[in-house]
């Protein structure tokens, strides 16, 4: 049986035929499946007026497939960039970045100036704060010899505190009302979701991965090291600054929409890893992007219909997101 | 032709290529050997763009590595480092066609298929091609990143102490696929060398370094010399020969005695033997 696939795969590659291995068959599995969880969400005891239900639905989905998409790409690329696949976006603190930025921009122009702000431009600005911090990070995590693993791991949750911490201490002296507006912006919660900034960020999203896509072939070079990228003629320096721009990109969207969202992206990002049985980005990311979409919307699902929304979906992933990182840590200092 | 001129490299204070010019035609095995820390290393990661120049300049074919678009020198220039680590899961076989990146972009060819194919075959690879390469033998994967650098078809290969960590059997073996890129296939080798010996047996010109510099530069018979050795290495080293070719017999020297420091360690000696009367 395996002899056999294998053989098949084969003449399949002498007729210059795409191989359709395992990494495919993943990704066609994970695609019905992701379909099967959405349809179950949009239709399940649908009661009332169809059309506000399905929009209000719908606006949901959207916002967790973007979020699903965006956090395991920025984990993907962030993984591949520096050849190891356990720091997240979030571990170095980027969600924790972004949260500080509007945190500030409340306390200094007050929430009122804030929301009334175009959504656009709000965004605009936002995001081009957070390209600053990945550029500084670019000289952080590439600029010197020295790249050790758990000397990184432990630069990013320190920064990733320090921004928490500053948060907390503006949110202590803002004012009460003021401080309810924000919560209500900032803390990851998958049932309401703005709908214009659901249209900017699919659109950064979609221009994203349109930009990205031509790296994909690259970036499989630079995942087997950065020596041998530049061997085999990849420009890495380059190559490594847009990856981290366009994380920068992704985390704004997916905090934006739902505040942060911790060990989301390990978690799907390596279970794609484990599950195509591949690094190839012509799979992982989209694997990966689809096991975090499966795991919001039905992990939502389940919670809304069967728990009545008792616990936070981002509770649930955090805490699963986080033995796995233990389990993880182990595992590479026990090579 | 490998042209370098003025090549400096620092890091901090301390300066470990000093304005280094050497032109390297085409063609052959140039061995650089010398002490460690001379900076030989550094020297080829440069002349390979993996390490950026302080000063100076470097030229391959007329191209200047350090402003040549990548994709353009990966089809001229392959290096190969010491530390052969691969992140992710690979088996030799793609690890070899990863070697077709700079032509294929990813996207393999009949062509591209073609020259994997040779390229396992001529480092003896075939019936390893499937094996994962974090399960074969140190010698096993040298010659699967040989086969790596082959398939890239460049005509400058530059190889950093690829011998290392090898024993015997491998890292003679090793050597001479080296040795038949450069005579059966005319590729320009540029390979950095531990063993002397290898250079004298393998190599048609020998640059040795010191110090960041270059000390000496000439064919295997003139560098491997006892007055050579002793400049470049701080050594007295026995040469002999051996089928024609001179062979340095260093490891015989930990257990002679050597006058020097015979002499220094003398004097406590007596002066233990004078208590005992």
């Amino acid at each position: 049986m395996l002899v056999d696939r294998r053989r098949l795969a084969q003449v399949a590659n002498v007729r210059g035929m795409p191989e359709f291995g395992r990494p495919a068959l993943v990704l066609l599995l994970l695609g019905i499946l992701l379909a099967m969880v959405t349809a179950l969400f949009m239709t399940y005891d649908l009661k009332g007026s169809l059309a506000f239900a399905l929009e209000l639905r719908g606006r949901k989905v959207g916002g967790m497939l973007l979020v699903g998409f965006a956090v395991a790409y920025s984990s993907v690329l962030l993984h591949t960039i520096t050849n190891n696949r356990i720091l997240t976006p979030s571990l170095m603190g980027f969600d924790a970045l972004f949260v500080l930025i509007q945190t500030s921009a409340a306390f200094l122009f007050g929430t009122l100036a804030f929301l009334s702000l175009d959504v656009r431009l709000r965004f605009g600005i936002e995001v081009g704060i957070m390209l600053a911090f990945a550029a500084i990070l670019y000289r952080l995590l590439f600029g010197g010899e020295n790249r050790d693993l758990f000397l990184l791991v432990l630069a990013g949750i320190i920064t990733g505190t320090v921004f928490t911490s500053l948060t907390a201490l503006i949110m202590r002296v803002l004012d009460p009302n003021e401080f309810l507006t924000l919560q209500d912006l900032l803390f990851a919660n998958f049932s309401t979701v703005n709908r214009d900034l659901l249209l900017v960020s699919a659109a950064a999203v979609v221009v994203i991965f349109v930009v990205t896509r031509p790296l994909l072939p690259q970036l499989d070079a630079v995942a087997i090291g950065r020596e041998h990228a530049i061997n085999l003629g990849v420009n890495h320096r380059v190559l490594v600054r847009q990856c981290l721009a366009a994380i920068a990109v992704l985390v704004s969207v997916s905090t934006a929409l739902v505040g942060p969202v911790a060990f989301l992206g390990l978690l799907v990002s390596n279970m794609a890893y484990q599950l195509t049985g591949t690094f190839r980005h012509r799979y992982t990311p989209a694997a990966a992007g689809m096991i975090g979409a499966i795991a919001l919307i039905g992990g939502q699902f389940l919670l809304q219909e069967l728990f009545a929304s008792v616990v936070r979906l981002s509770v649930i992933i955090s805490f699963i997101g986080g033995i796995y990182f233990i389990l993880l840590l182990l595992k590479e200092a026990g090579r | 032709m490998i042209e370098l001129s003025g090549v400096t490299k620092r890091y901090g204070p301390n300066t470990v290529v000093n304005s280094v010019s050497l032109t390297i035609p085409g063609g052959g095995v140039n061995a650089l050997v010398g002490p460690n820390g001379a900076g030989k290393s550094t020297l080829l990661s440069m002349i390979g763009r993996l390490l950026p120049l302080d000063e100076g300049e470097i030229r391959v074919d007329g191209l200047d590595v350090s402003r040549t678009a990548g994709n353009v020198l990966a089809k001229k220039l392959s290096i190969l480092r010491q530390e052969n680590q691969v992140a992710v899961r690979l088996t030799v076989k793609e690890l070899v066609e990863f070697g077709r990146f700079p032509h294929s972009q990813g996207r393999l060819t009949a062509e591209d298929s073609r020259h994997v194919e040779e390229a396992i075959e001529f480092l003896e690879l075939t019936e390893l091609s499937g094996r994962p390469i974090n399960r074969l033998s140190g010698g096993q994967r040298q010659r699967a990143f040989i086969a790596m650098v082959l398939c890239q078809d460049t005509d400058y290969v530059l190889l950093d102490e690829p011998l290392n960590n090898l024993d015997m059997r491998h890292a003679s073996q090793t050597m001479g696929v080296i040795r038949r890129l450069a005579t059966e296939l005319n590729k320009t080798i540029v390979i950095v060398l531990h063993d002397v010996n290898f250079a004298s047996y393998h190599a048609d010109r020998v640059v040795a370094m010191k110090d960041g510099a270059i000390v000496a530069d000439g064919a295997p018979g003139e560098i491997i010399t006892g007055p050579s050795l002793t400049e470049i290495y701080d050594l007295e080293v026995p040469v002999h020969s051996y089928a024609d070719r001179p062979v340095a017999a260093y490891f015989a020297i930990g257990s002679r005695p050597v006058p020097n420091r015979n002499a220094n360690h003398r004097p406590p000696t007596k002066a233990v033997l004078a208590t005992d009367h």
